[in-house]
């Protein structure tokens, strides 16, 4: 029987053991507002450039400057782009934390640090390596503080140095951050060959830790998913943004305004082909994004879970009166003070039926860098096709983090704007029900304001009105409404992203998990196959409504793990309710420490049900 | 078999410069209670929209939540119509004209709608100075959920019930033109002439254009102690100035005022309001004076009425963000949609 293999590194004082190669984490841990994203950017870029696949996690804290901050970087010769628990190499910058997190490292591990921490009585199962970061930076620069900003850029010399990154990729990354600042460059540059130097000149290597060229990152392109979001809407045509600024949500709103000035100027009359609007609250960016979604435009706001809280009565008013629309939620802990700066998918409930009466929205879960962009740009078509708000629910870890990925591909069909009909349309038609099924899918007609025709106007309201949009409480009407919005969510069942299955011979057991939870699964497969034995067969969810293939996906395993990373598991929830007397197979495996899921973590949680001992 | 017929001559129908009839320019019969303001307040728009000639199609109708914000049901059937959620009207009315520069946009609200729920919204609206024209139906209380205190209700004043309101009234305003309002009137439901020219003057302005109305609810707050009832109002009103609207396709009349009798504000289309004095220099242009005297009639107890503020060349929130000529909604898909080569390079960045 296959035991769990948890690598146990004894550490060697005079070199010689087995080396460890492309599979590492280094966390460096800094002070917030320290500059110190500027070198982790560097150093992760530098080892990307080496061919290796390379991911970059920020845990940062709610706060501007002063308050501890980790930057973890892994290395994964298999691409694994999920975290990884274990610490291999730990950059000690901070006094404020250095001692725990040098309590937490498994044994064997690297110890990097500023010298003056002096760390090294701590354990002493751990390998040291005292570097005077802030020494360096002083014989380098006079102004001190420039002083404490490039100090940082000597950790990155003095790790590449151990590890073996090419000081040529490093320096191609820190040009790439700089752009055209010549002096930051030069600067920069001198820094990171200091650490290097004093690494060469004082510490010989006493750790297995290697990094080795690789041609795995040929053509690809590192990426946050906020910006992939934003990327997608640009491309999917949007042209009315409103936002109100919140973690981990602005930088999608910013990184679009970005672009948008950009490349939807217009270059003939610098004039904008694009709204953007940062609202009051973000009651108001939904009702501004409600009324341009009404007038036909492609409209859109993003926001983070309180701002959805607020968004309630107004998604439920789109939802009667069939207004298209997208919202953007980058899911984000809880609310209020506390941890709006980690990550979490908690916001499924709420997303699959936000507002009061009774609503239900289709939800867009990207899983992945390629799908924040498609699934953003595809939300406009799906918004407009069906007449209702749409979620694209993201979160921190997807928006937020770094992520090796492929080019995205450019869209090539034609939009969907859905079923508007123009002045001829009417003229031909020769009438105009605004609500009325006229083709059994539960989507009506709906025409824009500004058409000239008199079938054309009519008036939008919430639930009372009759499929002529007239004023109406009669329950005959009510009933009719109700079923046919129905109607249009089977509809889009069949219309949103459908599940992407893998199904392994032998597998009894299931898992489905959505969204950045996906980021740790095929880790998370490899171990239960290599440690367990234990084939595993996969649903990843794209969207709510819920598949149909999701039945018999579940009825092809004997038990099925939904993970998630929520307290209540949310999804496995809606997913009983779905399957009805075959929901008993369903397990919750449910991560909410607001860290990024780890593989680890599903693994052990699997195999603490299926193997008790 | 042959009808006897006469032929009879058809009196020609009325029509405005577009060809159109009132009647084009109708809407629903009201539900509202007989007698209610806010029918009067209808009654003025039809008119102001129809004597100036605005195409109905071209109209998009804004409301919040009250017996004010169903009247847009009651006007122009020909225009679009949205009657949104409470006090979250001006958000709406906002991206409507973001999405479609061609609309000419009211929006009804109410007191209770604008000045308790909604104030936010309002001021923001006003701060952006989005292009359209904006009617609070003010009657000093919540029509809708049977007659409580608005916040517009007068300190001291009585509801039906005997309950007193010891809070301080909001004027609606002082507030815009605090929040950099460029069109600021106040009018009576009472008082069609002068509203009308009022509702005109706003069809011609660039930004947004308030009009506080005062409107009494005749089956809750039109009562002795009330001061927001048609008698209170016709008893306390303070005319600014008459008001004339010259729009911009007549003629304007070559009438000779004697000096100081008579101002003309020019709009940005060309129309002209002609204030005519009544017992009192005024000058609408002037902010701080504007102020004062609201100031001044609220401690005297006046219902002062008429352009209490205009900025005619304000900028529009469409200009403010240097939007294309072309409304955002009629761009073609390839305007709208960068090109390959732009996602290649964008991605080349990211190698
Ligand atoms: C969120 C929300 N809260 C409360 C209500 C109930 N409500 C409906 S109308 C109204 C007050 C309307 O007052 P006002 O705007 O002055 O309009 P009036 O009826 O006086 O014309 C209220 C509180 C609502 N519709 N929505
Ligand atoms: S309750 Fe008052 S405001 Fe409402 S319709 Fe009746 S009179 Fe008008
Ligand atoms: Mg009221």
């Amino acid at each position: 029987m296959a035991v769990a293999q948890t690598q146990t590194i004894v550490p060697q004082r005079d070199g010689i053991q087995a080396s460890v190669v492309n599979d590492l984490s280094i966390q460096v841990a800094t002070v917030n507002g320290s500059g110190s994203q500027s070198s982790n950017n560097v150093l992760m870029r530098s080892i990307f450039q080496m061919g290796i696949p390379t991911s970059g996690k920020n845990l940062f804290p709610s706060n501007i400057a002063g308050l501890p901050t980790w930057f973890t970087i892994r290395a994964s010769k298999r691409g694994y782009v999920g975290c990884k628990r274990e610490v291999d190499i730990l950059i000690a910058m901070n006094p404020q934390t250095a001692r725990e997190d040098v309590e937490t490292l498994d044994p064997g591990r690297v110890v990097l640090y500023e010298e003056r921490l002096k760390l090294s009585g701590l354990r002493d199962d751990l390998i040291y390596y005292p570097v005077p970061f802030s020494k360096l930076a002083a014989e380098a620069v006079r102004i001190p503080r420039l002083r404490k900003l490039v100090a940082n850029m000597a950790y990155v010399g003095s790790v590449a140095e151990f590890l073996g990154i090419e000081m040529e990729q490093v320096e191609v990354a820190i040009a790439k951050w700089f752009k055209t600042k010549q002096k930051a460059i030069d600067l920069n540059i001198r820094i990171a060959h200091m650490g290097a130097q004093y690494v060469r000149d004082h510490l010989p290597k006493r750790d297995p830790y290697r990094l080795e060229r690789m041609d795995k990152t040929r053509g690809k392109i590192i990426i946050d998913g906020n910006s992939a979001c934003a990327l997608g809407a640009m491309f999917g045509g949007v042209t009315v943004v409103t936002w109100y600024p919140i973690t981990p949500a602005s930088s999608l709103g910013e990184a679009l305004t970005d672009y948008l000035q950009q490349y939807r100027t217009d270059p003939e009359t610098g004039k904008a082909t694009f709204a953007v609007v940062q609202a009051e609250d973000e009651l108001a960016a939904l009702g501004m994004a409600i009324g341009a979604g009404w007038s036909g435009a492609r409209s859109m706001t993003s926001t983070s879970g309180p701002g959805i809280s607020l968004m309630s009565e107004f998604t439920g008013l789109a939802y009667f009166a069939e207004i298209p629309c997208v919202i953007f939620d980058v899911q984000r802990v809880g609310p209020s003070t506390g941890l709006p700066t980690r990550t979490a998918q908690g916001d499924i409930l709420s997303l699959h039926s936000l507002s009061h009466g009774d609503t239900a929205h289709p939800v867009l879960l990207p899983g992945d860098m390629a799908e924040c962009f498609e699934m953003s740009r595809q939300a406009f078509d799906l918004a407009e096709r069906l007449q209702q708000p749409v979620f694209v629910g993201s979160d921190l870890d997807l928006g937020m983090n770094n992520w090796m990925c492929d080019p995205f591909e450019y869209p090539t069909e034609p939009p969907d704007r859905g079923k508007v009909l123009t002045a001829a349309d009417l003229e031909r038609a020769g009438e105009f029900a605004r609500y009325r099924d006229l083709d059994g899918d539960g989507i009506p007609y709906r025409t824009l304001p500004g058409t000239e025709h008199p079938l054309a106007s009519y008036f939008t309201r919430g639930s009372g009105h009759n499929d002529s949009a007239g004023y109406s409480e009669r329950p005959e009407d009510y009933v009719q409404l109700m079923d046919r919005l129905k109607r249009k969510y089977d509809t889009a069942r069949e219309l949103v992203p459908q599940p992407v299955i893998d199904l392994r011979d032998e597998a009894v057991i299931g898992i489905i998990a959505y969204g950045s939870s996906d980021s740790a699964m095929e880790e998370c497969r490899d171990q239960l196959l290599e440690e367990y034995g234990i084939e595993i067969n996969y649903l990843r969810l794209r969207a709510l409504p819920l598949s149909p293939a999701l039945k018999d996906f579940v009825a092809v395993c004997r038990r099925v793990y939904v993970v998630e990373q929520n307290r209540d598991g949310q999804m496995a929830d809606l997913i009983q309710l779905e399957l009805g007397e075959a929901g008993t197979k369903i397990r919750k495996i449910c991560h909410y420490t607001g860290l990024p899921l780890d593989a680890r973590f599903v693994t052990e949680q699997v195999i603490a049900a299926e193997r008790p001992s | 078999m042959a009808l006897r017929t006469r032929a009879r001559k058809k009196k020609p129908k009325k029509t405005n410069r577009i060809g159109l009839s009132r009647s084009a320019y109708r809407g629903h019969p009201s539900t509202l209670c007989s007698g209610c303001g806010h029918d009067a307040i209808t009654n003025q728009i039809i008119r102001a929209f129809y004597e100036i000639g605005v195409n109905p199609y071209s109209v998009a109708k804004m409301s919040g939540i009250g017996c004010s914000s169903k009247t847009p049901a009651y006007f122009m059937n020909a225009s679009h119509g949205f009657n949104s959620v409470h006090g979250r009207m001006p958000s709406v009315a906002t991206g409507t004209m973001l999405a479609n520069r061609g609309l000419v946009c009211i929006g009804v609200s109410g007191d209770g709608d604008t000045a308790s729920i909604g104030l936010g919204q309002f001021c923001h609206l006003l701060r952006r100075n989005v292009p359209m024209i904006y009617v609070i139906e003010n009657n000093g209380v919540y029509g809708l959920t049977k007659g409580q205190f608005s916040a517009t209700a007068d300190d001291g004043a009585t509801l039906k019930t005997g309950v007193v309101n010891e809070l301080p009234a909001m004027d609606c305003c002082s507030l815009a033109i605090e929040m950099g309002c460029s069109y600021v009137a106040r009018s009576f439901a009472g008082d069609p002439k002068q509203l009308v020219a009022l509702l005109k003057g706003a069809l011609s302005h660039s930004g947004t254009a308030m009009l506080d109305v005062i409107s009494p609810c005749v089956t809750f707050n039109n009562h002795p102690g009330s001061t927001k009832s048609y008698s209170w109002a016709k008893e306390h009103e303070e005319l600014l100035h008459q008001i004339d609207f010259i729009p911009g396709f007549e003629p304007i009349a070559a009438v000779d005022y004697p000096e100081g009798e008579a101002m003309d504000v020019e709009m940005y289309d060309g129309s002209v309001i002609r204030l005519r004095k009544v017992d009192m220099d005024y000058d609408p242009m002037n902010r701080r004076e504007a102020v004062r005297m609201l100031h001044s009639s609220a401690a005297a107890s006046e219902l002062l009425t008429g352009l209490i503020y205009v900025n005619p060349v304000a900028k529009s929130f469409l200009d403010t963000l240097n939007l294309c000529d072309e409304p955002l909604v009629s761009l073609p898909h390839e305007k709208v949609k960068p090109g390959p080569e732009i996602l290649e390079q964008v991605m080349k960045d990211l190698m």
